[in-house]
């Protein structure tokens, strides 16, 4: 059995098949979304984004084929080197970057044109997959969740200092993965609260309601408290007086630590008709968009409110609005299905693993391709601010596309050497 | 590890997912306000304005046309980081005209164009057309305007400017849009149904920069603009100018008619205002200018100021005694000066003369005896019976109601009733000692200019007309409306304006209208009228038509405030009447006197 067959016998077709789909279909609306009937295009054309796009997806097979042929060992051991050379790249890039769109998150390389950001996530990956795997961590242990949370904020503090936030953000949703590895659910849910509590603060006006909400459900905890000793009844206390201090925090947050844009978002998203022509305008278009697709769609290039340019960045950020208005609820039905097939696969490719490296590793491609489709799609339906982040294998883009074949491919190859791994 | 941890992130995953596909499902297949907004973004409604009606003189010579103006349109949701300070500069206006311009705007609509800047001249287009590009969200809309080839005839013509609000809540066809321009008096106000033609819409699809992305649904909605038919007026454009030259700086009428036919040639009104002030960007500034102008040039004097008929009623006067055969031709009445003065002629008068020589006391008594009969024994029920039936022949001359003019606001003019002298007296008796001033011409009686002429024209005719008009040709018909074809008869047989005309031939020949009515080639004949208007001078009026036979001109003429009859009146009507038949004057003298203007001695 020479190692060629190896691969090929043992790799999870399912997911190759989940992938090319995606991609593919993303490659058709790239084309849909600027499509000009007068101009008499061609989807190959590579003056178009299509063209380039479709460049991008062959060459990405070669990156495939070598992340096939390279040794499955090599990911574990290189995992830090990969991990150190990509925050170089991510330093250099700091210092040394082309500016797009506001983010100076561009290297050049010859003709070539790089976003490391978007293979930090495969590295950090590597990284967080390989320190876990290692001997004597212990997820209960403070000093190694410090060390876990370094490995991660790291490349996101660097991607912030590029001024590209978005794909900083991605850098969070590790926290899934710890928990899946064993650490308290408390910082989960501490999470998941404080984002609420935070947007509870901007939809009620009135802060006083908060309050006394929050005073009542202390007293009512105190009250059904079995054992009422001093330490517990402090405890709910202290709890009750934090979260009005984040509450009196929120208007400081948006005001001073935000940017004005960035509060923007966040306005436009809990009132985009406030100013539909100025900062409501994205979501208010985007929305458009989706909701004129109807059931059915208005059907391949044949929308009006993407390609004449109503909705911005139409064939990277808001590529979704393409599927929402020639395809309609049925198309976006199909494409958020495959999307969801393809992160439960992940998951269960993740959990047949022996081997805490390549489980880890897995979890990471999920909870990555799950953050950035679930904040995708959010913002352009309106669920979520306007952040600039990529639709995986779908939105235009060369560094995006690889990052994710990148990411998909190292699991799948280890996947494919599952049998071979001893279980430490 | 038991599989808690891993079920709770699929779930996690399965209600992010099933959240989106309730969403969706929301607002693409339960709210249809998306569906419309989309198209609210693309589809732009590009109205086609009709061209309006253009209006010939008699001849074929234009006298109304369109003129293509530019707006400056905007549409404040395309407006984005424009330098206002550059725009400001090259529209001329400033930077706070510019915030509330804008505000209008938006207030109309974020994403139609609306007017921002009025009728911009060529002058300015050329000025401004290579910057418009720097400024997203503006744009030129062309509309036509209306020109005037000449600076006469205002008042006939009327002016056509924007719809006004009333107008708008009165259009309960909803025909009319705002912005919309419609005819506001004279003829471009009664033909405008004919001349405004109809709009048009085509709906393009416009991407977000408002670059056109071809029609919408191949044009399944569109609707071609129809242009407004044209007007053939019955106006002749060089004695019409002739006339407003000679009524220049004077205060009166003159009203010029084709007696076969109707046809108004000439309608004067002095003073009057150049029609192109009233057109284009300057309109609203000139109108307030030229509406609280004392001298009232937008009083359209032919059909609206109304005067008492003076002597010239005697010829009605002894048209409806002759007809009610109380006199004759030969009736002699001997001038005693009693109840009334005359001027000084001989100790009594034959018809003929009395006319000629407009004797005052004879036609008393001419109307004494159409309105005292001796049908009742009570002088008052007698004059109530008399004067039923004289009011009747002098109706049928197209006096006490409009005539039917194709211009709006026409007055009625005044003819005594007995319901009229009932209301006066406040149902105490009177009798024909009481209203006899009327019998002159002067008391209650009261006339406009335009009734006057179509009386000459009556006389002309031998005793029928039709009714005055300025338009003889709609469109392509070839006809003027169909009440203009209908010929009118007066209550006084044909035979017995035979006296009439020669009464008038007399008047020119030897009588008052000898010294400046009298023409040398052309048998004129005319009457002289001298208004009384106390404190000021007289009104000077005189009518009169030529050739005596087969007449091809009605005039009438009125000069506020310039003496006898004789003097300003009569020289116009000649001068006119010379202008239409021979081309111009033989006689520059009567010219000039009428352009000097002083008739008062």
């Amino acid at each position: 059995m020479s190692g060629r067959d190896n691969i090929t016998n043992n790799i999870d077709w399912l997911t190759v098949i989940l992938f090319m789909s995606i991609a593919f279909l993303g490659w058709l609306n790239i084309f849909a979304a600027v499509y000009d009937e007068s101009a008499n295009q061609s989807i190959f054309d590579m003056t178009l984004n299509s063209g380039r796009q479709l460049f991008f997806m062959a060459s990405s097979i070669i990156l495939i084929i070598a992340i096939m042929v390279v040794d499955f060992k090599f990911y574990d051991t290189f995992a830090y080197i990969i991990y150190g050379v990509v925050i170089f790249l991510l330093i250099l890039v700091v210092f040394v970057a082309r500016e797009i769109s506001g983010a100076n998150s561009w290297l050049e390389i010859g003709p070539l044109r790089l976003q490391p950001s978007e293979f930090a996530k495969f590295a950090t990956a590597l990284a967080v997959a390989k320190y876990m795997d290692s001997a004597g961590f212990r997820m209960d242990r403070l000093s190694k969740q410090i060390v876990l949370f370094i490995i991660i904020g790291l490349p996101a503090i660097l991607i912030i200092a590029q001024g590209d936030t978005g794909t900083a953000l991605v850098y969070s949703v590790f926290v899934l993965v710890f928990f899946r590895e064993g650490m308290s659910p408390m910082l989960l849910i501490l999470g998941v609260a404080a984002a609420i509590i935070f947007v509870l603060t901007l939809l009620v006006p009135n802060h006083l309601y908060l309050y006394i909400g929050i005073a009542a459900t202390a007293a009512v905890i105190i009250l059904f408290i079995k054992k009422r000793t001093f330490k517990k009844i402090g405890l709910v206390l202290a709890g009750a007086l934090i979260i009005a201090g984040v509450i009196r925090s929120v208007d400081y947050v948006i005001s001073d630590v935000l940017r004005p844009h960035q509060q923007n978002r966040i306005k436009a998203l809990i009132n985009p008709d406030a100013d539909p022509l100025g900062y409501g305008w994205n979501v208010t278009q985007s929305k458009i968009a989706i909701g004129s697709g109807g059931f059915a769609g208005k059907g391949f290039l044949k929308g009006t409110q993407t390609k004449f340019d109503f909705v911005p960045e139409q064939s990277t950020d808001f590529i979704f609005c393409t599927i929402g208005e020639e395809h309609g609820w049925f198309g976006s039905l199909l494409t958020i299905s495959l999307f969801v097939t393809l992160i439960l696969r992940i998951i269960y490719i993740s959990e047949r693993q022996k081997w805490r490296f390549a489980r880890v590793y897995g979890y990471s491609v999920a909870c990555i391709i799950f953050f950035h489709f679930a904040v995708n799609i959010g913002m352009t339906i309106g669920l979520f601010p306007v952040i600039g982040i990529p639709l995986p294998l779908f939105s235009y883009g060369g560094s995006s596309l690889w990052g994710f074949a990148i990411l998909v491919f190292i699991l799948l190859k280890l996947d494919s050497h599952r049998m071979q791994v001893l279980v430490r | 590890m038991d599989d808690t941890r891993k079920n709770i992130i699929q779930l996690i995953v399965i209600v992010v997912a099933a959240t989106f596909l309730i969403k969706l499902f929301s607002i693409q297949v339960l709210d249809s306000k998306y569906a419309q907004a989309a198209n609210s973004n693309i589809i732009h409604e590009v109205i086609e304005y009709p061209y309006r009606g253009l209006i010939y003189d008699r001849n074929g010579d234009l006298i109304v046309f369109n003129t293509p103006q530019y707006n400056l349109t905007v549409i404040p949701k395309d407006v984005k980081k424009i330098d206002t300070t550059k725009f400001c500069e090259l529209f001329q206006i400033t930077r706070q005209e510019f915030v509330e311009k804008l505000e209008m705007a938006k207030k109309f609509s974020y994403v139609q164009p609306s007017i921002f800047i009025k009728q911009l001249s060529n002058k300015d287009l050329a000025k401004v057309q290579d910057y418009l590009v720097d400024f997203q969200g503006f744009d030129i809309q062309a509309r036509t305007t209306r020109s005037y080839a000449s600076p006469v005839l205002a008042n006939a013509l009327g002016y056509v400017s924007e719809v006004s609000k009333r107008q708008l809540e009165r259009d309960t066809i909803d025909y009319y849009r705002q912005g919309d321009y419609i005819g506001q008096s004279g003829l471009e106000s009664f033909y405008e149904k004919q001349l405004r033609g109809k709009r048009g819409v085509h709906y393009v699809i416009k991407n977000v920069r408002g670059v056109e992305k071809g029609v919408f649904d191949e044009g399944k909605y569109d609707t071609l603009s129809v242009p407004g038919q044209n007007l053939v007026s019955t106006i002749d454009l060089t004695l019409q100018e002739y006339g407003e030259s000679l009524m220049a700086g004077k205060s009166g009428s003159i009203v010029a008619i084709e007696p076969s036919s109707g046809e108004i040639l000439s309608l004067v009104s002095g003073p009057s205002y150049d029609p192109n002030l009233l057109t284009g960007k300057d309109y609203s500034q000139n109108f307030s200018l030229i509406s609280a102008d004392t001298a009232k040039p937008l009083f359209n004097r032919p059909l609206m100021a109304q005067y008492r008929p003076g002597s010239i009623f005697k010829i009605i006067q002894a048209l409806v005694a002759l007809q009610e055969g109380v006199i004759t031709r030969q009736t002699y009445i001997p001038c005693i000066m009693v109840p009334m003065k005359c001027h000084y002629h001989g100790p009594g008068e034959t018809l003929i003369g009395a006319i000629t020589n407009s004797c005052n006391p004879y036609f008393y008594n001419v109307m004494k005896r159409v309105v005292n009969r001796g049908i009742s024994e009570s002088p008052f029920e007698d004059t109530r019976l008399g004067l039923e039936g004289w009011n009747q022949h002098v109706k049928s001359f197209g006096l006490g109601s409009p005539l039917g003019i194709d211009l709006p606001n026409e007055k009625t003019g005044l003819v005594p009733s007995v319901a009229y002298y009932d209301r006066a007296y406040d149902n105490r008796p009177w009798k024909y000692s009481n209203i006899y001033s009327i019998a002159i011409g002067e008391g209650e009686n009261l006339v406009v200019p335009i009734q006057m002429a179509n009386f000459a024209a009556i006389v002309a005719n031998r005793g029928y007309y039709y009714i005055p008009h300025l338009v003889k040709s709609i469109g392509d018909s070839g006809q003027p409306l169909p009440q203009y074809t209908e010929k009118h008869f007066t209550t006084v047989d044909s035979k017995y304006f035979d006296i009439a005309v020669e009464a008038m031939a007399n008047v020119v020949e030897s009588g008052t209208g000898q010294y400046r009515a009298k023409l040398k080639d052309i048998e004129v004949c005319g009457k002289t009228g001298t208004v009384q208007n106390d404190p000021m001078p007289d009104h000077s009026v005189f009518i009169a038509f030529a050739p005596k036979d087969n007449p091809k001109i009605a005039v009438s003429v009125y000069v506020e405030d310039a003496g006898q009859g004789a003097r300003a009146a009569a020289s116009i009507a000649s001068l006119m009447i010379e202008k239409y038949l021979l081309g111009g004057t033989e006689r520059p003298h009567i010219e000039e006197y009428v352009k000097k203007g002083e008739f008062l001695y």
